[in-house]
């Protein structure tokens, strides 16, 4: 950090002018120069301050919208119809709306893991003070936070710099929240430069909240051997007491796992986790299970595997406190964030808080002090475990037919599926005795509940398909790789080059949920068709559980089959969300350790080298909520593709680049100044795939760049190539645009490809030092 | 059937698909249009009727309408499989971008076309990109042969069951067959 406060405190101080008695002096800040790096032209960013680099990326990839409603009703003028050009009271058109709800949801996004930050590192002040020193991989990791290093220009070495660093990110989201009010910007492309901002902030608060944990609470610290851990509620024990902890931020859960290991009852009791918090469960201690993904919440629940749950925040299910009543599960609220309407007992006697919630005086309670969330959890667990006998709220098999017999045959439960599931028929078969259609459901359902609710007779739809699918619940027992962290600087000196070059033929980062029909075992196979090909393949929160929860023919995980290093051929978990800009921080540290650009403050440039030199797409395959949107923005806003499933349509907004139009795909020279047409390298920003099939063909060529060597774009060609005549059934149309010189084809594919580029007139051009920066022109042309 | 969007939260929109009641009037509005392309999506292989899966009646409708096909997602390979060649492939969201650009001449460069024809796309993703088309390209006409109500395309059959939507798609085949094109 650049800047430091500076505190003076006397007690006593006898001096010949006098006594100097409870002196309290604050001097502002000292500057701290022992950073030599020179500071780039763009720290700490305001709104418009990379307007340019975003119009630029929004100029190649223009939005394609796709308006979710044809209103607009956040203001009282409203409803307005926007239809088809129809301009609302406020003047605003359906494009600006439809960029304006990307901003929204880009801030939601941002905010959420800012606020997240701000809870941990405001917690570890409180308890370890503001000097507590940042410790990501020791002397393997000394560019320890690139994003914040990039967009700040502050290099941040203790909590302390942390509190600043989100004091400008705060600043920020204000600020872009407030473009949303009516009446303020009035372009679709600026909402849209101020979305990719949100990314910007979002990367940056994420890094900020990652660091934080990894710092204090011993995690991985860039560790490619991480530890495996055990995943799925086959591997919890269930003749032990229970706790469950669902949502993302950790620091409750750090409560609960010292208790236990304070009572010396940390293996006398099972602490399991949903979502990212049991991914930063793993981090910390290494007998924390996972049960899997957000989608498993009313799984675990309703299963009544969990003797307590404790709930933080982030995508917990609003109603998971109700189906908790339901197996008389009792509730910790631990966020101020989801207080769950409990009141709050912070400031109670542990013990009278226990009292209450085993007796069932209350089903839950709100405690905002981690330490007694653990005390609280641990004693309750403890004494309701034996009561409660893992009471499920599950129907008998016997009672399904006979409850399936009420069924209508309405409909609305397939029509409120948003996956159209087939269940009236599932339903229809179940009441003749017939479960075998039910059985399949329980491998395309992402337990949302939403059948339940649009059914006329209350059938518990989803507690059907549990019941019939629970032997398969009872034996998923697989392994996860604990959350890594960042990536070493030695490992991106090792592969920085490779990866530039093209010889890594690419990065594919799967992050978000899997909640699709099948959604996990296709995020297993895209990660392993990925890793056999020999790309770096990334993952984080559910999709990292997704990748783990298969099994090759040998009967291993992808992180058995797999080594975990950042490397050709390698699976990675990163960790949780908020370890997502290590992803984009690998990305960053290329740039940095393995091409001596600078960081500090330098977004443009080394966006710049990003987008034209690192082969990185990233893929989200499942439905996922705002956070998603903000962490994409976050990877558009470095020139990295973002490809999602069919479900991410709904964010209503692709970025799309046009491989019909060259023009679209002029980059300069950087030694000359001359514009070079380098063909659709890559060809998207924001793109919606269809299947598993058009994804794996759509991430093989998305990995291509113009700074590609003809030895890179041959070897990356061949796998497009083949994954494209493997799913499409022919060789790709367009592969004479990325053919710049006969180097460029693969050598198996020579005779067939030639004769392709000259029935299309091919010409050979020049494989250029790309940029679209102006001003990174070496030599001006006259 | 019903004329309301088959997926309940898929709010109507202020200007509803006019419903197909007849597969004649789907046929005339196709006869009318002038360059009508069908674009095709992964349900293509996934719903079935008859014990045959949409796609075979599609290649039949395709093949007797002269309507050219862009097929989407990986679908191109499963009309090859069956002998039958699209007159083009990319994925939903470029057919869809390359349809609100008025300077787009086509697949075949010769025209934008009049008439896009969606079928066996994800029913909310085949609603979006009718809503795109709505919004930014007010001078094309939308149509949907599904069996499930899409209130943004311009036309759209009702909702409807698998036996009625196999018989929709013969009777538009046969009378393309027997009224030539």
């Amino acid at each position: 950090m650049t800047t430091k406060n500076v505190r003076v405190k006397i007690d006593e101080l006898k001096t010949n002018l006098g006594l100097i008695k409870n002196l309290d002096l604050s001097v502002g800040k000292i500057v701290d120069d022992s950073w030599t790096e020179p500071m780039g032209p763009t720290p700490m960013p305001g709104l418009t301050t990379l307007r340019d680099w975003d119009m630029t990326l929004l100029n190649k990839y223009k939005p394609f919208y796709m308006p979710d409603c044809d209103l607009c009703c956040l203001c009282t003028y409203g409803k307005c119809d926007l239809t088809a050009g129809k301009r609302g009271a406020c003047g605003l058109n359906i494009a600006d709306q439809s960029s304006r709800i990307v901003l929204i949801a880009c801030c939601i996004g941002a905010a959420t893991h800012n606020g997240h930050a701000r809870h941990v590192v405001d917690h570890l002040i409180e308890k370890y003070g503001r000097r507590y020193p940042l410790d990501i991989g020791g002397l393997n990791v000394k560019v320890e936070a690139p994003v914040t290093r990039l967009v700040t220009g502050v290099r941040p070495q203790t909590l302390g710099d942390l509190d600043e660093v989100l004091t400008y990110c705060e600043s920020q989201i204000t600020h872009l929240l407030s473009v949303a009010h009516t009446g303020q910007e009035s372009s679709n492309l600026d909402f849209e430069s101020k979305a990719l901002h949100a990314g910007r902030i979002d990367q940056v608060g994420m890094e900020v909240a990652d660091i934080a944990q990894v710092s204090v609470f011993d995690f991985p610290k860039a560790d490619p051997e991480a530890p495996l851990i055990k995943m799925g509620i086959g591997t919890v024990d269930q003749s032990k007491p229970v706790i469950m902890c669902i949502g993302h931020n950790v620091v409750p859960s750090v409560g609960i796992i010292d208790y236990m290991k304070e009572q010396k009852l940390d293996d006398k009791m099972e602490v399991v986790g949903l979502c990212c918090t049991a991914i930063d469960n793993t981090r910390y201690f290494d007998r924390a299970k996972i049960v899997g993904p957000i989608s498993w919440e009313l799984r675990f629940i309703r299963g009544g595997f969990a003797d307590v749950v404790v709930l933080d925040e982030q995508c917990v299910r609003t109603d998971a406190s109700l189906e908790a009543e339901r197996v008389k599960a009792p509730v910790i609220a631990a966020s101020e964030k989801n207080c769950i309407g409990y009141k709050n007992r912070t400031n109670d006697p542990a013990d009278q808080i226990v009292e209450d919630l085993v007796s069932g005086k209350v089903p839950g309670v709100l405690i905002l002090d981690p330490e007694k969330v653990g005390e609280v959890a641990v004693k309750v667990a403890n004494r309701v475990a034996p009561i409660r006998k893992k009471m499920k709220s599950l129907p008998e098999i016997e009672e399904i037919k006979e409850l399936a017999k009420k069924c209508r045959n309405c409909n609305m439960c397939q029509r409120s599926c948003p996956q159209d599931l087939s269940i009236p028929k599932a339903i229809k078969a179940a009441a003749e005795g017939n479960y075998a259609p039910l059985a399949d459901l329980y491998e395309e359902c992402i337990g949302c509940g939403r059948c339940e609710e649009a059914c006329p007779v209350k059938l518990e739809i989803h507690s059907f398909i549990l019941k019939i699918g629970e032997k398969n619940m009872l034996e998923e027992t697989n392994y996860c790789r604990s959350g890594r962290g960042a990536i070493q600087d030695v490992e991106i000196r090792s592969v920085g080059g490779p990866i530039v070059l093209g010889e890594i033929p690419g990065i594919v980062a799967l992050v978000g949920c899997a909640n699709y029909p099948h959604g996990g075992k296709d995020v297993y196979d895209i990660c392993r068709e990925f890793a056999l090909r020999r790309f770096i393949v990334v993952t984080s929160g559910c999709s990292a559980m997704s990748a783990g929860s298969y099994r090759n023919e040998e009967g291993k995980t992808l992180y058995e089959e797999f080594p975990g290093g950042f490397e050709a051929g390698g699976v990675l978990n990163v960790g949780s969300c908020v370890s997502n800009p290590h992803i984009a921080g690998a990305a960053i540290k290329v740039a940095n350790i393995f091409a001596k650009r600078n960081l500090r403050g330098n977004y443009e440039e080394i966006a710049d080298y990003i987008h034209n030199r690192v082969g990185a797409v990233g893929l989200a395959w499942g439905a996922y909520s705002q956070k998603a949107a903000s962490i994409a923005s976050g990877f558009w806003s470095l020139g990295v593709p973002v490809l999602v499933g069919p479900h991410g349509s709904k964010y209503r907004r692709m970025l799309l680049g046009r491989e019909d139009k060259p023009d679209n795909w002029e980059v300069y020279d950087a030694r000359t100044g001359d514009k070079v047409n380098v063909g659709p390298a890559p060809e998207h920003l924001f793109q919606t795939v269809e299947t598993p099939q058009e994804a794996m063909v759509t991430i093989a060529k998305l990995c291509i760049r113009p700074n590609d060597t003809w030895k890179g774009r041959s070897i990356k060609l061949s796998h497009y190539i083949d994954l494209h005549k493997r799913h499409y059934g022919l060789m790709p149309p367009d592969i004479d645009r990325f053919i710049r010189t006969p180097a460029d084809i693969p050598m198996t594919m020579k005779d067939e490809i030639t004769a392709l580029l000259k029935a299309k007139g091919w010409k050979e051009s020049i494989i250029p030092d790309p940029t679209l920066l102006p001003r990174m022109i070496r030599k001006t042309k006259e | 059937m019903s004329c309301e969007p088959w997926q309940c939260a898929e709010i109507a929109a202020t200007k509803k698909a006019n419903p197909i009641q007849k597969p004649e009037i789907a046929v005339a509005m196709i006869k009318r249009a002038v360059r009508p392309i069908l674009v095709v999506g992964s349900n293509a292989t996934a719903r079935f009727m008859e014990g045959k899966p949409l796609i075979d009646f599609l290649i039949d409708f395709a093949n007797a309408s002269k309507v050219p096909v862009v097929a989407t997602a990986h679908m191109v390979s499963e009309f090859l499989k069956r002998g039958y060649t699209p007159a083009g492939y990319m994925s939903a969201m470029d057919i869809g971008n390359r349809l609100v650009d008025p300077t787009w001449q086509g697949l075949d460069g010769k025209g934008h076309p009049d008439l896009a024809i969606f079928v066996g796309l994800p029913y909310y993703m085949e609603s979006l990109i009718l809503s795109g088309l709505k919004h930014f390209a007010p001078d094309l006409k939308t149509m949907t042969i599904d069996n499930l109500y899409h209130a943004h395309a311009s036309w759209s059959y009702p909702n409807s069951t698998l036996e009625a939507w196999a018989e929709n798609l013969k009777v538009m085949t046969l009378k393309f067959k027997e009224g030539g094109n």
